[in-house]
């Protein structure tokens, strides 16, 4: 299996839909010239009118994607989460209302990328963890891969999707490497990661993290680090938000009875707290301890590394939260 | 307006009388292929489209053969079939989804245009600004028609518009800028019929202005919340004296396209189709409960 980075990843799954479906098109702000790499030699493969830069205007092409989705196409677009608040309205009021709003007569398969640079001194209007948000809106899809394969994979099964979808792409992981398999290797002759379907990255049977995008890697490493103090980790990633997978969440936590849920967002009403709501409400009898939320504390994202860094949910901040549970 | 405060059906409703004009010339220049939407003030749109008046009372009634099988109501009416991508009561928002529909046209090579309705308030809204220039940056087949009928709610056009007139924001994004007589329909078919055809020949957008009056409340029951007065009473009846149905009807029977006979079996039978179409909302029934987690998903998920 070859190694790719996850930007590649991005970069193949957008070369493979638009290559499979004429229909499939994307739009974003300086995409031509990849700026932020995922759009690398799209304009000279398939030409200016499916590969658009656009104005500044939020709010204008997140609803053009909108309207040409009405109408048969299969739009991407690339963005930041930081400059989806200009274009909330067109996500919210047209993108995730308007099939039940018109009884089902409109069908939105409309995929926006936006990539979270978070953790890289970017401040505080370049560094949004935003999901929860969307989980909170119904009519929106929500991904969150954490890894190069799972991005490939949730990407081409986002633009087959015919419901609005966000993929969230955790930027501290642009750069990760991790095995994809070949195509010609596959059954069905290529990489689509089916929505809902969690993913268990380790087994194990003393307690359960489940981490969201960024954090699963950091609870692996957790996992890692625990074994060697005896403790059996399991770590699950939930890859999709809207729709999650609860049943694989409640079937670990049945097993470890013990729950630590680590997410980058912040903490209040994060996807951490949904999961340990879930939790609560559904597996309280599996509990032998107080479920832990480990997300990103409730203040604005500071510029200076030395006040960053005690933000986000990291590898120490979750190994705490685990042996809490077992006090 | 007598079946709302008759109360047999609730929620806003935004009366559209008076503007009549605007709508039936504009949408008499489409085809049905050709795409429309709009904003709260919806009513006359859809029907000037081609949609069902009977689907649309069904609609306002909350009924489940309303367009919307009774979830949409007043200010989101849509019928996808013959175009219709819908109404949002968010003003300006919809502006946006209409260029989408034209970049759909350009990025195909289809013939297809698009209209956007919106009112002298949604002019100042930021959505429809970024559309035009959008819309003329990329050449794209979408007329964008402004229905002026001088007041958002009721706060007046010259309190909130920098320029005389809204057409005149057309030379900010480089595309011909009309102002028309809105309370004439054979005028607005005019305009939009040169639009449409700068549109399909790949010349870009339109702004029209059609100049036209609200003769009611912004919404219905309005009148008996508000503080003040914003018009006077002489103002409505200026605009009463130019009617869009009776400036219609004089021109077509000045011309001789029909005698004052046929325009009365004509207005006739509009009055029983509305008839009808009342009796047709008042005997459809209300959406059993199951249907609240119908059409939320065209590929459904399980509800949390």
């Amino acid at each position: 299996m070859a190694q790719t980075v996850f930007v590649e990843a991005i970069n193949e799954a957008i070369k493979e839909e638009m290559r499979r479906d004429e229909n499939v098109f994307i739009m974003g702000e300086d995409i031509r010239r990849a700026v932020y790499g995922a759009t690398a030699d799209l304009l000279d493969e398939f030409g200016g009118k499916r590969v658009l830069d656009t104005p500044l205007s939020e709010n204008g092409f997140f609803g053009a994607a909108v309207g040409a989705s009405l109408v048969g196409m299969r739009p991407i677009v690339e963005t930041l989460t930081s400059f989806m608040w200009v274009g909330m309205d067109q996500l919210i009021s047209q993108a995730a209302k308007m099939r039940y709003m018109f009884g089902g007569q409109a069908t939105l398969p409309v995929v926006y990328r936006a990539t979270m640079f978070y953790g890289g001194g970017s401040a505080a209007h370049h560094s949004d963890r935003s999901y929860p948000m969307f989980m909170n809106m119904p009519g929106i899809k929500v991904v969150v891969p954490s890894n190069p394969a799972d991005m490939k994979g949730l990407l081409k099964a986002a633009v087959r999707d015919d419901d609005p979808t966000i993929v969230f792409e955790d930027g501290t992981l642009f750069g990760m490497r991790g095995e994809i398999p070949e195509n010609d290797t596959l059954a069905q002759g290529e990489l689509v990661v089916p929505f809902g379907e969690a993913k268990v990255v380790r087994e194990g049977t003393d307690c359960t993290i489940v981490g969201i995008g960024g954090s699963v890697n950091h609870a692996a490493a957790v996992a890692d680090q625990l074994a060697g103090e005896g403790i059996s980790v399991e770590v699950i990633d939930p890859r999709t938000l809207v729709p999650l997978d609860k049943q694989a969440i409640l079937n670990s936590v049945e097993k470890t009875g013990r729950l630590v849920v680590a997410d980058p967002a912040h903490k209040v009403c994060s996807a951490a707290s949904e999961i340990a709501s879930i939790v609560a409400e559904e597996g309280f009898w599996s509990l032998q301890a107080p479920i832990q939320k480990v997300a990103s504390e409730q203040v604005h994202i500071p510029y200076t590394p030395s006040l960053e860094k005690h933000v986000y949910p990291n590898v120490e901040k979750i190994a705490d939260a685990v042996r809490r549970t077992l006090d | 307006m007598e079946v709302h405060s008759a109360g047999e059906f609730t929620g806003a409703a935004h009366p559209y009388i008076g503007e009549e004009a605007v709508a039936v010339g504009a949408c008499a220049a489409l085809e049905d292929t050709d795409y429309i939407a709009g904003n709260h003030r919806s009513h006359g749109h859809p029907i000037a489209k081609g949609g069902r008046v009977d689907k649309a009372m069904a609609e306002l009634y909350g009924r489940v053969d309303g367009y919307c099988k009774g979830k949409g109501g007043s200010m989101h009416l849509a019928d996808f079939s013959v175009g219709i991508l819908g109404e949002s009561g968010i003003l300006g928002s919809s502006v946006p989804v209409a260029v989408g529909a034209a970049l759909a046209a350009h990025i195909k090579g289809e013939e297809f245009v698009s209209l956007v309705f919106f009112g002298d308030g949604a002019s100042n809204q930021g959505a429809l600004h970024e559309s035009m220039n959008l819309a003329s940056v990329w050449k794209l087949p979408v007329i964008f028609v402004c229905e002026n009928n001088q007041y958002a709610v009721t706060t007046s056009y010259d309190d909130t518009v920098a320029v005389e007139h809204v057409s005149d924001r057309a030379s900010a994004y480089n595309m011909p800028g009309l102002l028309v007589d809105g309370q004439d329909a054979i005028a607005m078919y005019e305009a939009t019929a040169e639009a449409v055809r700068r549109a399909r020949a790949g010349e870009g957008p339109t702004l029209i202005e059609g100049l036209t009056y609200r003769y009611e409340e912004h919404s219905l029951g309005l009148g008996r919340v508000r503080r003040g007065e914003y018009r006077e009473q002489s103002e409505i009846d200026e605009w009463r004296k130019r009617d869009p149905l009776d400036i219609l009807e004089n021109a077509i029977i000045s011309q001789g396209i029909a005698t004052r006979e046929e325009c009365d079996a004509i207005n006739a039978e509009t009055q029983e189709e509305v008839e009808k179409a009342t009796e047709f909302a008042r005997n459809s029934p209300f959406p059993e409960e199951s249907e609240l987690f119908e059409d939320m998903w065209a590929n459904p998920i399980p509800f949390p």
